[in-house]
């Protein structure tokens, strides 16, 4: 039964031993041990949760750089379009301005014809008549000559004006 | 009751199976062996009173097994007689003329009665490996007398002082306090030094055991309340699985049966109960003091109850005393298969199932320090446990 019977001097000396042990242990072992392993782990989560958020970040620059890529495009598309139309409405005033131009000059240029015309047909009339005068003078000497005669080419002379 | 969770585990499961196969056997093997040594062979021996040369040839199992998982004032390293090799450790006995000190050399290795030591006016005769007064006359040659009990069995009549003697096992106990204490303030300013950084060497570990214990032992039983049985739990753990393997070493300093005396697994029981007593909270007493049974009940339940506060830690005690004292005696019986047969031809069927035990009991080792902490934490968990209901 010896096993069975605990020594008093075992018992006095574990407890002594057991108590420093728990009381060393615990202050400078225990202690900052569980300290810092619960504070790596919170480091550890902190780090987790961050790489989590900066991926999320991340995610969320590039869809935003997308998003910036494809409003980019958008305007460039839309500028594009723009120009082209303005360079469509620049040219279609152009030519539009050059039809009004055009049609202005032809038209002046008819109405410097025509001027050109009236003067020359009153040059023509200036002229006529003086040839007409001419004429009737000629005639009047010739008819003053030859009666006959004279009338004769009077009525050529009409002739010929006629044609004129 | 969150038993539950550990028994999922098929690996613990057949862990804990082999745990409670090896205690049924043990507990056999102890009772035999008590019977034997108290009743034969030792004490013949002793009450001859001669150690002739023809009595040590006959190789007496029981005495060679219980000297070994008993507890000495030597620490015996190699050799027998003449050679006798160790350390002789100091004897420290309180008496009524005070302190009483001296070198355990002084009783020359006997431990039959026969020799007998005078300090301080009184003189102490050492036998079964106990130091008593030693009587006046010597009957066959030994100062300690032997009477037989109601039973029949031989009982030393000798008074005995109070012994505070630095035994092999006191002597392994500051061993592995100084160790503990080298190995884990260490590791603690590993964690100062490297602060924040990933673990390095033996706190790389030492870390794992240390977060097992935090998160499969503590927390799963103490609740949010956990931190503050740490720093018990912890210590309790390290220190009984460091005894357990040093016990498993079979030469110095290791091979005292630390965790398998029964004084060592009742301090630590008890220091469970002190902290189960302190930190009971009111639906713990309330249970105890008034359980939910209908009225008539309560004069059996209340007894029983109290009588429950007591069998937990006596269940702890039990329980690692008998589980490490069993490895002991079981490998030291498959060794002395050699001594029965008095043949070497047995040599290595013995070392193989030396070795085998010894690869279980190194499991052992780590189970009872893991099962006494989780009990520890359980039943300490059942007395802060918050609910208003039953």
């Amino acid at each position: 039964m010896d096993l069975l019977i605990p020594e008093i001097g075992l018992v006095f000396w574990h407890t002594i031993s057991f108590l420093l042990l728990l009381f060393l242990l615990a202050k400078f072992a225990w202690k900052p041990v569980m300290k810092a392993i619960g504070e790596r782990e919170r480091s550890i989560e902190n780090a987790l949760d961050a790489a989590e958020k900066a991926k999320q970040e991340m995610a969320r620059l590039t869809s935003e750089n997308e998003q910036l890529l494809k409003e980019a495009r958008a305007e460039r598309d839309l500028i594009l379009k723009e120009a082209k139309e303005i360079k469509e409405q620049l040219l279609k005033d152009a030519k539009d301005q050059a039809q009004v131009e055009g049609n202005r000059m032809i038209e002046k240029a008819r109405i410097e014809i025509n001027n050109q015309k009236a003067i020359a047909m009153t040059d023509v009339k200036n002229q006529v008549s003086k040839l007409s005068l001419e004429i009737a003078r000629k005639v009047l000497n010739q008819e003053l000559a030859d009666k006959s005669k004279q009338e004769a080419l009077v009525g050529t002379l009409l002739k010929d004006m006629k044609l004129n | 009751m969150k038993f539950s969770h550990f028994l999922t585990s098929k690996k613990i499961g057949i862990l804990a199976f082999l745990a409670v196969f090896f205690t049924f056997l043990n507990v056999n093997a102890q009772n035999h062996g008590q019977e034997h040594a108290t009743d034969s062979a030792v004490v013949e021996q002793v009450e001859t009173g001669h150690h002739d040369s023809h009595e040590e040839k006959k190789f007496d199992i029981n005495t060679f097994i219980f000297h070994h998982i008993g507890d000495s004032y030597e620490f015996h390293f190699w050799g027998h007689g003449e050679n006798w090799t160790g350390l002789y450790l100091p004897v420290i006995l309180y008496t009524p003329n005070g302190l009483v000190c001296f070198s355990s050399k002084e009783f020359h290795l006997n431990d039959d009665g026969s020799v007998v030591v005078e300090k301080a006016g009184m003189r102490f005769a050492k036998a079964h490996g106990k130091i008593y007064y030693a009587a006046e006359e010597a009957v066959h040659g030994s100062y300690v007398h032997h009477e037989k009990n109601d039973k029949g069995k031989e009982v030393v009549t000798n008074t005995r002082p109070l012994d505070f003697s630095i035994t092999k096992n006191v002597f392994t106990i500051f061993f592995s306090v100084a160790l503990l204490l080298v190995i884990f303030l260490t590791v603690a300013s590993g964690y100062k030094k490297r602060e924040g950084k990933a673990p390095k060497g033996l706190q790389s570990v030492l870390e794992p055991i240390i977060i097992f214990v935090r998160d499969d032992i503590a927390k799963p039983n103490l609740g949010h309340k956990y931190e503050r049985f740490m720093p018990y739990l912890l210590t309790v753990f390290f220190f009984i699985w460091i005894n357990n393997m040093l016990g498993l070493v079979p030469f110095f300093p290791g091979g005292a049966n630390v965790t398998g005396n029964i004084a060592i697994t009742m301090v630590l029981a008890v220091f469970t109960l002190i902290i189960i007593l302190f930190n009971g909270n009111k639906y713990y007493w309330g249970h105890i003091f008034n359980p939910p049974v209908p009225w008539w009940l309560k004069p059996l339940m209340i007894p029983v109850e109290i009588f429950g506060i007591f069998t937990k830690p006596f269940a702890l005690m039990i329980r690692l005393f008998a589980n490490i004292t069993a490895g002991h005696i079981l490998v030291l019986s498959l060794l002395c298969l050699v001594f029965i047969f008095s043949s070497l031809a047995v040599a290595p069927v013995s070392v193989f199932f030396v070795v085998f035990i010894g690869a279980i009991e190194l499991l052992v080792a780590f189970i009872q320090a893991f099962i006494f902490t989780i009990l520890s934490a359980l039943f300490i968990g059942m007395a802060i446990e918050e609910h208003a209901d039953h």
